[in-house]
């Protein structure tokens, strides 16, 4: 019972790491400024996207990817989190990947007979 | 609760070790339930995949009703309010209460003037007979494809429920501008601030993807 209270007391000193992170003011306008930035960026390729197709909906995701990156790791603070804080979160993509995956290796061999990409 | 004890200052429920071990813990379950926040919107966005691979140009067809400019303008609305939560956090971290309450307000009023545009949206759309589903008033719409309707069930369905979490987060971080006006928040605890604070980054980081899905790729 007292090792237990030992490894508790253990665990919770070592999560408190992060709780004495904060992150500096600059940082916040920084990241902000960055996410507009890329805002701007993803419509202004959507104002070319004739002549980025095929790409055009994967370089719209993927500055998404990176925004959402952003906001995740500096305003959520994710980067400064708990290995298991991050592991949780970043589970769930992981099991939204895989459904997206399964469903569409569904949709293309079972309802679309040829392949539209 | 009568059970909790102060421990460094901090309120503590009796079944935590300290306060750092009942930080941790909040922190954890609201992790916990971010990741369901994903899983939610993320069914929705799998479905709009799979319909919109079955129904190429009905989509293309939707999409021409949604106006980019109004996306867009929303985006960087979102943006700046999750600057001004992450702000929220920062001054209560520096025991700057009252900075921090401007924080908090500007945030809410943020969120308020996305759901003043999404307004603006929804009801150009029912003026022109756009409902969801079955609702599409098809003899006013004039809709190319007869299926139109099931675009507009994800559009209505995906912003309704972001809106629907905005306007939560909106009285959540009221919640917390009221707490933090009564002096209940400092830089030793702020845990309540902190879960709002991801709670409505969760809701940006959705419109992050929901932007360019519908209102640029369509």
């Amino acid at each position: 019972m007292g090792s237990h209270n030992f490894e508790i007391h253990d665990k919770g000193a070592k999560s408190t790491d992060h709780e004495g992170h904060v992150t500096p003011f600059n940082v916040y306008v920084k990241v902000a400024a960055a996410l507009f930035a890329l805002t701007f960026l993803t419509v202004g390729a959507h104002a070319v996207h004739e002549h980025l197709e095929p790409f055009g909906a994967l370089i719209a995701f993927s500055i998404a990817a990176v925004k959402a990156y952003l906001v995740m790791a500096f305003f959520m603070h994710l980067k400064y989190e708990t290995k298991m804080n991050r592991a949780i979160f970043i589970s769930g993509f992981l099991f939204l990947l895989l459904l997206f995956v399964i469903t569409t290796l569904d949709i293309y061999t079972r309802i679309i007979q040829h392949s539209i990409l | 609760m009568s059970t909790n004890r102060l421990v460094n200052g901090v309120e503590v429920a009796s079944h935590f070790k300290d306060e750092k071990h009942q930080y941790s813990s909040n922190k954890e379950g609201l992790w916990l339930f971010m990741a369901t926040e994903i899983l939610m919107f993320g069914g929705l966005f799998v479905g709009y995949t799979i319909y919109h691979t079955m129904y190429p140009e009905m989509f293309a067809e939707g999409a021409k009703y949604l106006d980019w400019k109004l996306g867009f303008i929303n985006t960087l609305v979102l943006i700046f309010s999750s600057f001004t939560m992450a702000l929220g956090i920062y001054y209560n971290q520096m025991n700057q209460s009252k900075k921090a309450t401007f924080a908090l307000a500007t945030t809410v009023l943020c969120g308020a003037i996305f759901m003043c545009i999404k307004y603006m949206e929804y009801t150009h759309k029912f003026h022109l007979g756009i409902f969801p589903g079955h609702m599409l008033d098809v003899a006013k719409v004039h809709p190319e494809h007869a299926n139109l309707g099931m675009y507009f069930g994800f559009y209505f369905c995906m912003t309704g429920l972001h809106g629907l979490h905005v306007l939560i987060g909106m009285g959540l971080i009221t919640w917390c501008l009221i707490r933090n006006m009564k002096g209940e928040f400092n830089s030793k605890y702020y845990t309540p601030v902190e879960g709002v604070g991801i709670f409505w980054h969760i809701i940006d980081l959705i419109w992050i993807f929901l932007f360019p899905l519908l209102y640029l790729v369509g």
